[in-house]
């Protein structure tokens, strides 16, 4: 792990270099954190719909392949094309060919973590296919060739500044207009015109009901629909977990969503489609890519409950100050802390130990998921399947060791104080030591406690 | 009532005050306070760094040490939560009753004991800081997140004290950052974590920084002295104790 | 096995145990009287203008107001007068995009968050309450509903190809968390609320 050059304990050291734009990162998701208090606090009854959100999805856990028939057969009916993708390169390779049979060049895109997760954009690109992600955060961190740092704030690792920066090199605004307004204003005409003569759309889908053979999608700007129902074909995105059995489950998820992750009420659209419009091809690409090992996996199938609503993030205190790019992965957090190492578990053990375990994020999770729990049994598969340090793993066995014998224990714990009294400097090693960098080691007392106890009460 | 106390090493090697302080507070309370000489750790830094596994021989030796006992109270929210959660041996009766009798020391004060007032004095100004296994493992009170009623044992126990001020930051419930071995493997996140803290605490002018949790305190320390700040930390269980 | 095969054989696999579907019951007590005040007031939240009148004349005023002024008015709802029969379902995005403003009429509101359903076959076009520069939709006050739950009673979904909740004008805060409203939806949202 210490190898790895991608690990979240030195990406984030490096993060941790400019301070101030830390303690912004931490603010401004701790202002959307507050918002989300707010908004949860005036619905007397969010425990219980929490509690409803978390049993509807594990009921369509239980009964997912069934779920998935029945969403196929109403969907199919309704004049909507199924494709099913068992990975990321299926995913891909279907959306591809669409685009080749239609002859389309030009591709339009709203947000959908999972076309991150598939890493769609590279693979249509290397094809000389433009696609353009129309979420204007999205299309900020496209731009600049970066990832989203944040499943719903894509862009949220950036300043003012460096939007500004980017939008004067790409779309040619004024140099130092950092008015946001005016920034959002040029990405808006610019992007209009990409609309207008889109010939074909991808979007992401938060909820597919089986019940109805439709799926829902929800966005403030307004840039799914745009780009939807302007173009020829649409194509809609899902992971297996969207599915919900019912349209009246939508009022608990539509309920929980928006508040856990904006503070909003509900987003400014949420568009229920159904079928086609007259004249479009409505397709929908339903991907595994892992999902289904991860059902199989006890400790961790819940995970599959998640709504993507980005509230784990925002209370986060590693996140704040970690940054979303730590965490090397298309979902970042302490969400995508549990979901990738089902994708890649040497390339993502160190994920699960970028957490203090303080449970923050299962107390704002809309469905419930024990997400620290997860993490702390994430720690122990991987220990298990030796992604650990040979190091840590020695350091370990001696304490377990110590701990096992009572007066080797007693032994140990008074060398070290000793140690640590009579010769400080040993320790205050800040190479060797990563505790004294930033911070004093304790005090050694004269006495240990099992000392007085033996003086004064045997 | 017998109670067994439980001393995690390192408020053993680096606290022991925190630890005499519970001694007095339960036997002025009336408690049998006894310290199994040959206990050692609860178990938690391996099994928090995924060596669960590795906790074998100190579960069993947890279970041997406190297995006669009322109750077992320790003054580390951290390591209840830990032995609440996860303690199981052979003896699987034993580490039931203990799963079941391990109290924190705020609760054993006021759902065990009853405790509803404390002779206890003391004249400063406290910034109460929430140890996140007290609070959202154990629910020594409640939660920042949760939609449901406001309560807080620790606070409770503090407005007992006479000429205490009692001062909370405006992000009550965040983390420190300690996080066992986080502290150290995530140095840059962690010490950051506890600065944050410890400027809201600053800002209120406070002289001392209390919590439920050994462990919080002893990074906070590290921290503070580091910055050579006048701000000292106090486990509540000192703070009851004063008079 | 093709993928689907793959996919629906693992999923059987791997599943849990069978879990029930739970009985949503939502049990809130609502009081009826606010309910239309709360849906104004939390629309105005939402950033959108909403006023109750209590007759149509006064959104006719409006409309012929809007035309007059030279701005290219479309309206869709017959309660308001002449519908522009020149948009349909084959208009394409270039001959509306220049849409200023877009009258259209709402099936349903609801008073916990302010959104509003509207219905394919209510707007004309799919495109048009996102494509016009400003949104005004009109609702009769006896449609307002308290919550989501009471809006998908009411809502038979799929009996249309398109419909959507509309909760206020397109918005974004993905610079710096500052909210600029006019996103890539219409700029403004306004909702007439008729008697
Ligand atoms: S895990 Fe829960 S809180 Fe985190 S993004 Fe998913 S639904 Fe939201």
């Amino acid at each position: 792990m210490e190898h790895n050059k991608r690990n979240h304990s030195a990406l984030s050291a490096i993060f941790n270099e400019d301070e101030k734009r830390v303690d912004w990162h931490d603010e401004t998701l701790w202002f959307v954190r507050s918002k989300r208090d707010r908004a949860v606090h005036n619905v007397p009854e969010w425990e219980q719909l929490r509690e409803y959100g978390s049993e509807i999805k594990n009921h369509t856990l239980s009964n997912l392949d069934q779920y998935l028939i029945e969403f196929e057969k109403k969907a199919r009916s309704n004049g909507i094309h199924i494709h099913w993708a068992e990975d990321a390169k299926e995913h891909n390779e279907i959306i591809s060919e669409i685009i080749r049979n239609n002859q389309v060049k030009h591709v339009v895109k709203s947000k959908s973590m999972l076309t991150e997760e598939c890493d769609l954009n590279s693979y249509l690109t290397s094809q000389g296919i433009e696609v353009i992600d129309t979420d204007l955060g999205e299309y900020i961190v496209q731009l600049r060739k970066e990832h989203p740092s944040h499943i719903v704030l894509p862009a949220i690792h950036l300043k003012r500044e460096d939007v500004s920066n980017t939008f004067h090199s790409h779309l040619h605004t004024e140099k130092g207009n950092n008015n946001p307004q005016y920034l959002a204003e040029a990405a808006r005409q610019h992007m209009r015109r990409k609309f207008i003569f889109s010939e074909l759309a991808i979007t992401g889908v938060n909820f597919a009901v089986a019940e109805t053979g439709g799926f829902v999608v929800c966005t403030n700007e307004g840039n799914a629909d745009m780009g939807a129902h302007a173009a020829g074909i649409h194509i809609a995105c899902m992971g297996i977990e969207k599915i919900i059995p019912k349209a009246e489950h939508l009022g608990v998820f539509l309920r929980l969503l928006t508040r856990s992750a904006t503070g909003q009420p509900i987003t400014v659209y949420s568009s229920h489609f159904h079928k086609p419009r007259n004249g479009q091809q409505m397709h929908v690409v339903i991907v595994d890519n892992g999902r289904t090992r991860q059902l199989g996996r006890p400790d961790f199938r819940n995970s599959l409950k998640c709504i993507r609503c980005g509230a784990c993030f925002n209370t986060c205190p590693v996140y704040r100050r970690s940054g979303g790019h730590s965490y090397h992965s298309a979902v970042a957090g302490p969400i995508g802390a549990i979901l990738n190492p089902n994708i890649n578990m040497q390339e993502n053990a160190d994920l699960p130990f970028a957490s203090t375990l303080c449970g923050s994020c299962s107390n704002v999770c809309p469905v419930k998921i024990d997400i620290h729990d997860q993490l702390w049994k994430w720690r122990q598969a991987l220990t298990k399947k030796g992604h650990v340090s040979s190091g840590k793993r020695l350091g370990m066995k001696m304490m377990s060791f110590v701990v096992s014998y009572p007066s080797i224990y007693r032994v140990a714990g008074r060398t070290g104080r000793w140690i640590m009294r009579y010769f400080p400097s040993l320790l205050a090693n800040k190479t060797i030591n990563s505790w004294y960098k930033q911070r004093e080691m304790p005090v050694p007392p004269r006495q240990s406690f099992r000392t007085w106890y033996f003086k004064n009460k045997k | 009532m017998k109670v067994g106390l439980f001393v995690p090493c390192y408020i053993d090697q680096f606290y022991p005050r925190v630890a005499v302080a519970t001694v007095e507070l339960l036997e002025r309370l009336n408690c049998e306070v006894i310290f199994p000489l040959n206990q050692t750790c609860c178990g938690q830094p391996m099994a928090n760094s995924g060596f669960a596994g590795l906790a074998k021989g100190c579960n069993k030796n947890f279970v041997e040490n406190f297995s006669n006992f009322d109750y077992v109270v320790s003054p580390s929210g951290s390591c209840v939560l830990h032995i609440k959660e996860h303690l199981t041996d052979e003896n699987e009766d034993a580490a039931l009753h203990i799963r079941r009798h391990v109290f924190e020391l705020t609760e054993f004060l006021l759902d065990v004991l009853k405790v509803e007032k404390l002779p206890s004095n003391f004249p400063h100004k406290v910034g109460v800081h929430v140890g996140c296994h007290g609070q959202r493992g154990l629910h020594v009170c409640s939660m920042s997140e949760l939609v449901a009623s406001p309560f807080s044992k620790p606070e409770k126990l503090l407005s007992m004290v006479k000429n205490l001020q009692m001062m909370l930051p405006e992000r009550w419930d965040e983390c420190c950052g300690f996080g066992g071995t986080f502290s150290v493997f995530e140095e840059a996140v962690s010490v950051k974590m506890g600065k944050d803290r410890i400027r809201e605490h600053k800002e209120n002018q406070v002289e001392y920084i209390t919590s439920t949790d050994v462990s919080c305190l002893m990074h906070l320390e590290g921290i503070l002295r580091r910055k050579k700040s006048d701000i000292r930390v106090i486990h509540i269980a000192e703070i009851l104790n004063a008079i | 096995m093709n993928s689907r095969e793959k996919i629906l054989a693992a999923i059987a696999i791997n599943k849990p145990a069978f879990q029930p579907m739970p009985d949503v019951v939502v049990d809130i007590k609502y009081d009826y009287s606010v309910l239309v005040p709360q849906f104004l007031n939390i629309l105005q939240i939402n950033g959108a203008t909403a006023v109750w009148v209590e007759n149509v004349q006064t959104i006719k005023d409006d409309l012929q107001k809007n035309i007059a002024g030279g701005h290219y008015t479309i309206n869709t709802t017959e309660v308001l007068g002449i519908v522009n029969e020149e948009i349909n379902i084959n208009s394409n995005p270039a001959f509306l995009d220049p849409v200023e403003i877009a009258y259209i009429s709402g099936t349903l509101g609801i008073a916990e968050n302010g959104a509003i359903w509207l219905e394919e076959s209510k707007m004309r076009n799919r495109l048009l309450p996102f494509i016009c520069q400003h949104l005004v939709i009109v609702l009769d006050v006896t449609k307002i509903v308290a919550d989501m739950h009471e809006a998908y009673k009411r809502i038979t979904l799929g009996n249309e190809g398109y419909g959507v909740f509309v909760a206020g004008p397109s918005k974004t805060a993905d610079i710096e968390q500052s909210l600029v409203v006019g996103a890539h939806g219409a700029r403004s949202l306004k909702v007439y609320l008729l008697s």
